[in-house]
Parts: C-alpha cells; sequence; structure tokens
C-alpha cells in the first residue's frame, strides 16, 4: 500500500496541472461568441445531420477479437513471476491454454475477420 | 529527529521530486517539439525555426504562449463536460507512467514490483481520452479519427504486452530495475533485436505517429479527433502526445537498452546521463522516420497488427520458454 501511495499523489498532481492549465486559458484569453464559429466543421458546410450515426463492424469486432487476446496478455502476466519453478502439468496447462488461443486465431484468420481491404 | 519529523521530511522530499518530474516532462515535451522541427528542416535541407530567440530556442514556449491565450471554442452541439474532460483525462494520462520509469537505480517516485503492468494499463487507457474526445465533438471527423485511432491502439498493444511477457520471463520479474540489471552483461536489443523493432513500430502506432498516424490523416480526415479542439484544450491533446512519445521512448530504453547501464564500459558517465542519451536516440529514430517513411493505408495497418506482429510474438514467447527451459 505504502508502495503504491505515491503514485495515487503524483496522479492527483497531474490531473491538477491539467486543470490549472485550461482554467489559465479560459480566463486569460478573450472571448467572442458568434453562431457561425460555434457551429460543428464540416468543410464549409453546415452539419446536416448528426455525426453519431452508424459506423462500420469492422471496428466492433476488432474490439471484440481484442478483449479475448487481452485476457490471454493479462492471464500470462503472473505465469512471468513462477515460469521456471511450475511442476510438468502446470506448464502443460499454460501451454494447453496458449494452443486454444492459437486455435480460436486461426478460426479468426480462416473467418476474414482479420481482413480490411 | 522523531519518526513524524522523518514522515514529513520523507513526504516533502517525495513532493518536490514530483514537482521536479512534472516540470522536467513539461520542459523536455518542449524541446522535443523544437528538435522535432529542426531535425525534420535538416533533413529536408531547410534550417527550420530560427527567428525567435538564440537558434529558434524560444520557439516551443512562444508557441505555447499563442495557445494559452487563443479563445477556446466549445462547439454547440458538442457535450461540454465530456468534451473539455477528454484532453484533461489524455494529459495527465500520458503524465502517469512518469511515476514508476526508473530514472537511475533507486531513482523513481514510486518503484513498484508491477510497473511494466503499469505503465501498459495506463497506456491502454489513453484509448478513453481519444474516444471521449472523438464521441463528444459531435463532429464526422472528430468521430471518424477517434474511432479509426481506438482500433489501432488496441491492434499494436497486444503484440506490446507479448513483447513485455517475454522480456519479463527473462528478467523473471516485472519490475523496472530488476528488468535493467538482468541487462547487466548483455542488453536485450541483442538477443532479442527482431522483438526490439517489432516494440518500436508498435510504439509508433501507439502514439499515432507517422507511417502510422491515420487518425489523424490530414487529406482527408482534417485533423482526426481533436477537429473542434482550440487554444489550451487543443495544447493538451499535444503535449499528451509527445509526452506519451518521450514516456514510451524511455519504456523503450529500460526494456531493450539497458536503461541507466553504462555502454562500452564508460561507467565514469552517470546513469541518469546515459538514460537521457538513450532516450534521446530513441526520440531521434521517432523524428527520422517521421522524415523518412509516407502513410500507411488503414488495411496494411491492420494486416501488419493482426497478421504479422501478434503472430510473431506469439511464437517468440513459446519459443524463448522452450529454449530456457531446456537451457536451465
Amino acid at each position: 500500500m505504502f508502495e503504491y501511495l505515491p503514485i495515487y499523489i503524483f496522479t492527483s498532481f497531474s490531473f491538477l496541472l491539467s486543470s490549472i492549465l485550461i482554467t489559465v486559458s479560459l480566463i486569460a484569453s478573450s472571448d467572442s461568441v458568434e453562431s457561425e464559429k460555434l457551429s460543428t466543421y464540416e468543410c464549409g458546410f453546415n452539419p446536416f445531420e448528426d455525426a453519431r450515426k452508424t459506423y462500420d463492424i469492422k471496428f466492433y469486432v476488432v474490439a471484440m477479437v481484442f478483449i479475448i487476446f487481452d485476457v490471454e496478455v493479462a492471464l500470462l502476466l503472473p505465469w512471468v513471476f513462477v515460469a521456471f519453478s511450475l511442476t510438468n502439468v502446470a506448464t502443460l496447462g499454460v501451454f494447453l491454454f496458449l494452443f486454444i488461443l492459437v486455435l480460436g486465431f486461426i478460426y479468426e484468420w480462416e473467418k476474414e475477420v482479420l481482413d480490411w481491404a | 529527529m522523531g519518526k513524524r519529523g522523518f514522515r514529513l521530511g520523507v513526504s516533502l522530499y517525495l513532493g518536490v521530486i514530483m514537482l521536479l518530474v512534472l516540470v522536467l516532462v513539461l520542459v523536455s515535451v518542449a524541446f522535443l517539439t523544437l528538435a522535432e522541427r529542426k531535425i525534420l528542416g535538416a533533413m529536408q535541407l531547410r534550417v527550420g525555426p530560427g527567428t525567435v530567440g538564440f537558434f529558434g530556442i524560444l520557439q516551443p514556449f512562444a508557441d505555447g504562449l499563442k495557445l494559452l491565450l487563443k479563445e477556446t471554442v466549445l462547439p454547440r452541439s458538442s457535450n461540454g463536460i465530456l468534451f473539455i474532460s477528454a484532453p484533461i483525462l489524455s494529459f495527465s494520462l500520458s503524465l502517469l507512467p512518469w511515476s514508476v520509469i526508473t530514472f537511475n537505480l533507486f531513482h523513481s517516485i514510486a518503484d513498484i514490483g508491477l510497473g511494466v503492468l503499469f505503465i501498459l494499463v495506463v497506456s491502454s487507457l489513453n484509448v478513453y481520452g481519444i474516444v471521449l474526445a472523438g464521441w463528444s465533438s459531435n463532429s464526422k471527423f472528430a468521430f471518424i479519427g477517434a474511432v479509426r485511432a481506438a482500433a489501432q491502439m488496441i491492434s499494436y498493444e497486444l503484440s506490446v504486452g507479448l513483447i513485455l511477457i517475454i522480456i519479463g520471463v527473462c528478467a523473471g520479474s516485472l519490475n523496472l530495475s530488476d528488468i535493467v540489471l538482468a541487462q547487466k552483461h548483455l542488453f536485450n536489443i541483442v538477443t532479442f533485436f527482431p522483438l526490439f523493432l517489432i516494440f518500436f513500430i508498435s510504439i509508433l502506432a501507439e502514439t499515432n505517429r507517422t507511417p502510422f498516424d491515420l487518425p489523424e490523416a490530414e487529406a482527408e480526415l482534417v485533423a482526426g479527433y481533436n477537429v473542434e479542439y482550440s487554444s489550451m484544450i487543443f495544447a493538451l491533446f499535444f503535449l499528451a502526445e509527445y509526452s506519451n512519445i518521450i514516456v514510451m521512448s524511455a519504456f523503450a530504453v529500460i526494456l531493450f537498452i539497458g536503461g541507466w547501464l553504462p555502454v562500452f564500459g564508460l561507467s565514469f558517465i552517470p546513469g541518469a546521463l546515459w538514460f537521457g542519451v538513450k532516450t534521446s536516440f530513441v526520440l531521434f529514430c521517432f523524428v527520422w522516420v517521421r522524415a523518412t517513411f509516407p502513410r500507411y493505408r488503414y488495411d496494411q495497418l491492420m494486416y501488419l497488427g493482426w497478421k504479422v506482429f501478434l503472430p510473431i510474438t506469439t511464437t517468440f514467447l513459446i519459443f524463448v520458454y522452450a529454449v530456457f527451459a531446456v537451457v536451465l
């Protein structure tokens, strides 16, 4: 716990610093509000619809695939400490896990989830 | 001096160190922008900025002051609070990893056992700042840029994570000092040169730098997720990007080039200076890449991340483990 205390303090320092920078700029700068300036930028047009519409499903699929692999990384991190002191059965377990993951990866590859062209 | 006095002294000392780190990071960000423009200029046979101050030294401060005094525009259709908090989040998160970076032996703000994991976590949180900015601006360019940036950053995080595991397995620890000390006899860059290249390319993609700066592809997306930002809230994104670049270079130095350890046995030069010199070299490579390579296409970028780097790093992990298991 004491180890991590400086990190909490540093976090609050950095949030404080960025808030101060924005506040100073808001105070120091001049303000001249007009309607055209406040409209959303769209290459000279007035925006004719909301920007939050649809986007390519691929981005969503990539995020899903990422989560699986990120869990893999998270599960392998503790393994780092014991990699060479595990019993044979435990090591087999780790590699079984990796093997299943690789199978899944090959399946994704074959399903062309990773193709963007 | 009693126990309480001692504690007070320690906390005062830590506070001063933290402020010093913050100030020095800001100064180094400022000079990195200047160095980038100077190096780019030299590589294109130009002079670069040279009017403000002697040799253009004061250029970044002039730019910063200009941005500070500009008007902050909050677009009408944006979500105000999210819009303002996105740059704050981005910049603060880019400063966070400095709390575990070891500048020299026993010289870090917090020498935690899971330093590598901490940096990995904080750098993946960076996606939130960008997505928040893109979504809250309610502009098409910003939105598309943010979605692209998010997909790009998470794709390259996987290979970074696996490389960290490989390095961790070799050092038997995830503490940054332990990883540096494990390279006492031979730097990781010699044993794992291909991994260093992959790591370097991945951090280029993670920090949205050329040739992977698709999120802010100015030809199609104008500026990507920060189109609507102006004044200091834009400057915070800018600072965050450069602070991320510096922290990732420092991280690469710790993982691969032996942190503060001297090269060629030149141990009379202090360790912190070695650390700075090596980090500057990696930073120079960042600028060098920018001056050399054209931008990638988006499908090429995803292909490289998912179909080249991920299989290579996974195989490398199994290979390294097998080699060690046979040798030990």
